[in-house]
């Protein structure tokens, strides 16, 4: 993925790194003379978290970092909000620098910018539910009627009504990460982290919490920053992910792009576990539309088309491409011979349709007897593009290997 | 063969010490003595000027809702027997002392544990001191309580004050010290002040160790209480020095039953403020 569009870039992560010790000067003198980690221990006692992170954080995206435990994830997420401080580098959201706060700037930015879910929930347990969704503004000194009408919303958003005055300790582990969640969201941060937020939920409530997760975060366009362990929650969840191994990034990129490109030996193996074909989605699988026909096309002109391009059906697309149906050879061959001029009455809708995140697993299913391509449309009704049956079978093959 | 080292004169100077305390400081302490004793007196006209019933009838009131009933009861059966003992006037003095001691030596303590509770360095600054003040035989405490207070009840508070002080102390940091640092992260992850996380987080959730810290230094106040008698404290402790000095063994034990059941009632009542009505199972 290359940086399309610099405008929307919320955090600048460029340079960071984090030695835990005394003498952190020496671990990254060290480093700088290309040492790793486990030879600057081995030499100065200096664990090094983190070396040299360099990633950009855009708006509204839900970006996942992944890593094994000591691979400095909960280092990274928490040097971003300075809960550890940074050694060196810099993080800047909205042209301020964090690591170049003063206490009480680094007091406003926290408040305004970030809001953190934890793995282990950490709810207040004196505090009822309620009490605790309001902890933020609280903090931030909003009056108590506006703040009890924001943790209200949130708490409804993550499906809490009627809780309110409950205690965390009298709630289901879910419930209590619903809290946790409805804690940072009322606090209408910018940015929202997240340590391992399902990791100690069992699996079931853990999808559950996941689906969620996406829909709030669709819907509120939400800039969130998720850590995990788990390679399979940072696919289902991650508009992107970076891999990090030993204080370093391995990979960053699309979920597809580390399936299908993993950087090295590291990622693939990471990799290997995961389901492929509930991965793949339609999109690594289409290809451009050959030829289409316009509505406003004579049946002769249609069929020009179809013969130079070996097809035997062809989709029909209006103004600004939307898709409008499809014909087939025989048809429109019958309407020119019977001299007529337009093609419209010719066009069926009975041709498969799916979105480009249609899981590869269920497009198969989808081809009927006429093996029409599936056109792929995005969520105007705009083609844009189709999944022939070999491609298909080529990806599923494909994801069989692994 | 004996080598001359010459001793060290640690009593000189400590005496020389308090020496200069009590003639230059006499100003600061004869403050505070007026301030003490007119509190003592407040407080000891108070509870004496309400009948004795009044009292056992409040007292009572008071085990019934913070603990149960059962206790309320208690609270009746014994005080009614140090009444008819002939020993609510001594018993009242003695209450008062407690009362007073306890709140200075919590007023003190709280800020002194919150601070051992941040700050390290502090802490083990404290800590040695708190030993000190521990171990020190309490008896010691009364004699230079006596120069800077003279004979009577101030100076037994001052002593109660240093010898009942450190539990508060300690508790309060331990307290502090004991909430969960995840909790400590999120309050600063909201961008909590200091303040903030002090008063609204780890305040609360220590209460119950702060609590039985309380509980301890009421527990210590009152047996200095008693032992302050031997420099003129009024109460139940001067009851048992009296029959110590005509040997009386049965005025001895009456006094020192109602010590221990005035010791009970403060012991309850403060355990049950120690688990504040539990709202979860």
């Amino acid at each position: 993925m290359t940086e399309t569009d610099e405008t929307n870039i919320k955090i600048q992560v460029r340079g960071l790194s984090k030695v835990f010790g005394s003498q952190p000067k020496k671990a990254l003198e060290l480093r700088n003379q290309g040492k790793k980690r486990p030879e600057i221990l081995e030499k100065t006692g200096q664990t090094l978290g983190l070396s040299n992170i360099d990633f950009d954080v855009r708006e509204g995206e839900l970006l996942v970092i992944m890593g094994l435990s000591g691979s400095g994830k909960s280092t990274l997420i928490r040097c971003l909000n300075r809960l550890i401080e940074p050694t060196e580098g810099d993080i800047v959201i909205d042209g301020q620098n964090i690591p170049k706060l003063s206490e009480k700037e680094l007091l406003e930015c926290r408040r305004r910018h970030f809001s953190m879910v934890f793995q282990n929930f950490a709810l207040f347990p004196h505090k009822t539910v309620q009490e605790n969704a309001e902890y933020g503004l609280e903090v931030r000194g909003i009056e108590k009627k506006s703040r009890v009408e924001s943790a209200r919303n949130s708490l409804k958003q993550v499906g809490l009504d009627g809780w309110e005055d409950a205690y965390p300790s009298q709630l289901s582990g879910g419930m209590q990460q619903r809290v946790g969640l409805a804690r940072a969201l009322a606090n209408d941060s910018t940015v929202m982290l997240m340590d391992e937020a399902f990791s100690a939920l069992d699996p079931l409530i853990r999808k559950d919490m996941q689906q969620e997760l996406i829909e709030l975060q669709h819907r509120m366009k939400k800039t969130t920053i998720f850590i995990t362990h788990d390679l399979d929650e940072a696919i289902s969840i991650g508009d992107r992910i970076i891999l990090l191994k030993d204080g370093e990034v391995v990979q960053m990129g699309t979920p597809e792009d580390i399936l299908t490109r993993p950087a090295d030996d590291y990622v693939a193996r990471f990799v290997e576990g995961v389901d492929m074909s509930r991965i793949f989605t339609a999109n690594s699988a289409m290809r451009s539309v050959r030829a289409t026909a316009r509505d406003s096309d004579g049946p002769r002109t249609v069929l020009r088309k179809m013969s130079d391009n070996g097809l035997d059906s062809i989709y029909v697309i209006g103004r600004d491409r939307t898709l409008l149906g499809i014909v087939n050879v025989d048809d429109v061959d019958a309407a020119a011979k019977a001299g007529k001029d337009t093609i419209n009455e010719l066009i069926q809708n009975d041709f498969p349709k799916a979105g480009p995140d249609e899981p590869m697993n269920n497009l198969f299913a989808m081809f009927n007897d006429k093996s029409y391509p599936i056109a792929i449309v995005d969520d105007n009704q705009r083609l844009l593009g189709v999944v022939v049956k070999g491609a298909v079978l080529e990806k599923l093959a494909e994801a069989g290997e692994h | 063969m004996a080598i001359d080292i010459p001793r060290i004169p640690l009593g000189d100077g400590i005496e020389g010490g308090l020496d200069f305390l009590t003639s230059h400081y006499s100003m600061v302490t004869r403050g505070i003595s007026r301030v003490t004793q007119s509190g003592i007196t407040v407080l000891n006209d108070g509870l004496m000027w309400l009948p004795e019933w009044a009292l056992m009838a409040i007292i009572a009131l008071i085990c019934w809702r913070v603990a149960n009933l059962r206790l309320g009861i208690g609270a009746v059966l014994g005080l009614a027997l140090i009444w008819n003992l002939g020993l609510w006037d001594p018993m009242i003095e003695t209450l008062t002392l407690v009362v007073i001691a306890t709140v200075v030596a919590v007023v003190i303590a709280m800020p002194l544990g919150v601070l051992a509770a941040i700050s390290d360095r502090f802490y083990s600054l404290i800590m040695p001191v708190l030993d000190f003040m521990q171990t020190m035989p309490a008896f010691v405490y009364l004699i230079p309580a006596i120069p800077f207070f003279g004979i009577g009840s101030v100076s037994a508070i001052f002593a109660t004050v240093i010898f009942s002080m450190p539990p508060a102390i300690r508790f309060t940091t331990l307290g502090i010290r004991q909430v969960p640092k995840d909790l400590i992260e999120a309050a600063d992850a909201f961008g909590a002040t200091r303040s903030q996380k002090l008063i609204k987080i780890q305040f609360p959730l220590s209460l119950p160790t702060i609590m039985a810290g309380i509980n301890q230094t009421i527990m210590l106040a009152l047996s200095m209480v008693v032992i302050a008698a031997m420099i003129g404290a009024d109460g139940l402790g001067s009851e048992v020095w009296r029959a110590i000095q005509r040997l009386r063994p049965g005025d001895g034990f009456e006094a020192g039953i109602a010590v221990v059941i005035l010791a009970m009632l403060l012991d309850r009542i403060t355990q049950a403020l120690r688990k504040p009505k539990k709202k979860t199972s």
